[in-house]
């Protein structure tokens, strides 16, 4: 099987669960478990997270999500044109925050790798940042 | 969104909605406001009607411990839904958390230490 998906949104927060549940139900016909679904729906809230409050801090902007299936192939990509991230090696690092007045956890990209088959991030300083996550379904 | 409750000075709070960005700020400030209002240091969520939560779901249950931790009281979670296992797992929240109970063996155990 082989499907793509693209939705633009704003970076509201009320898009968080929009964009999961997106990914879901696209996502339904290839039956994945209710773990993998979990995980799947997880790592993207976590990446439409990080855009909208680290991106974006909180302003509107665009966030771009793709979703594409290839048999069982599941690949995910969240981009932004936000602030960009400088040193994407700390950023990944668990509980590492750049916002901690914000009682953020630092777990944003540990959940998107241990969710994930695999995440790849790009991102550019002052122009945006673009995350590719892709999942084996069993 | 939530339900909030006190009993035995317990503040249980029952979320019935998904765990994200979105509602965690609300949830924060409603618990703070009922538990400095009703001077209460116990926290005991009820996460039967919540079938996800992310990242900053862990956030908001650090920042609640932090702050019942400073007036020594402590924070529980009853009927945890197996879909948030894999994330609580991964957070290391079992470590000053208790996940494994249910409403009764709290307020039991709570009794007990109370009478000794």
């Amino acid at each position: 099987m082989k499907n793509k998906i693209n939705i633009v949104m704003q970076s509201k927060s009320e898009n968080e669960s929009f964009a999961r549940i997106v990914v879901a139900a696209f996502i339904a016909p290839l039956n994945p478990t209710v773990e993998e679904l979990n995980d799947i729906k997880t790592a993207v809230s976590e990446a439409v997270t990080n855009s909208i409050i680290h991106a974006y801090q909180e302003k509107t902007g665009k966030i771009i999500l793709t979703c594409e299936i290839f048999e069982r192939r599941v690949k995910i990509i969240i981009k932004d044109y936000g602030l960009g991230i400088e040193n994407i090696k700390k950023a990944m690092e668990p509980l590492y925050t750049s916002r901690p007045d914000m009682e953020r956890s630092g777990l944003g990209f540990t959940v998107m790798q241990s969710f994930m088959s695999k995440v790849i991030v790009k991102s550019k300083k002052n122009f945006g940042t673009k995350v590719i996550m892709i999942k084996n379904l069993a | 969104m939530m339900q909030l409750d006190v009993l035995d000075k317990n503040l249980i709070v029952k979320i019935k909605c998904d765990i994200d960005h979105h509602v965690t700020d609300k949830i924060k400030e409603k618990i703070e406001r009922k538990l400095e209002l009703l001077n209460l240091k116990n926290i005991i969520f009820d996460f039967e009607r919540v079938d996800f939560m992310d990242s900053s779901g862990i956030g908001m249950l650090i920042g609640r411990y932090k702050f019942v931790d400073k007036i020594g009281g402590k924070i529980y979670v009853i009927n945890l839904n197996p879909n948030l296992k894999p994330i609580i797992e991964m957070s290391g929240l079992k470590k000053i958390i208790n996940f494994d109970c249910d409403l009764e063996s709290v307020l039991k155990s709570q009794r007990k230490s109370k009478a000794e």
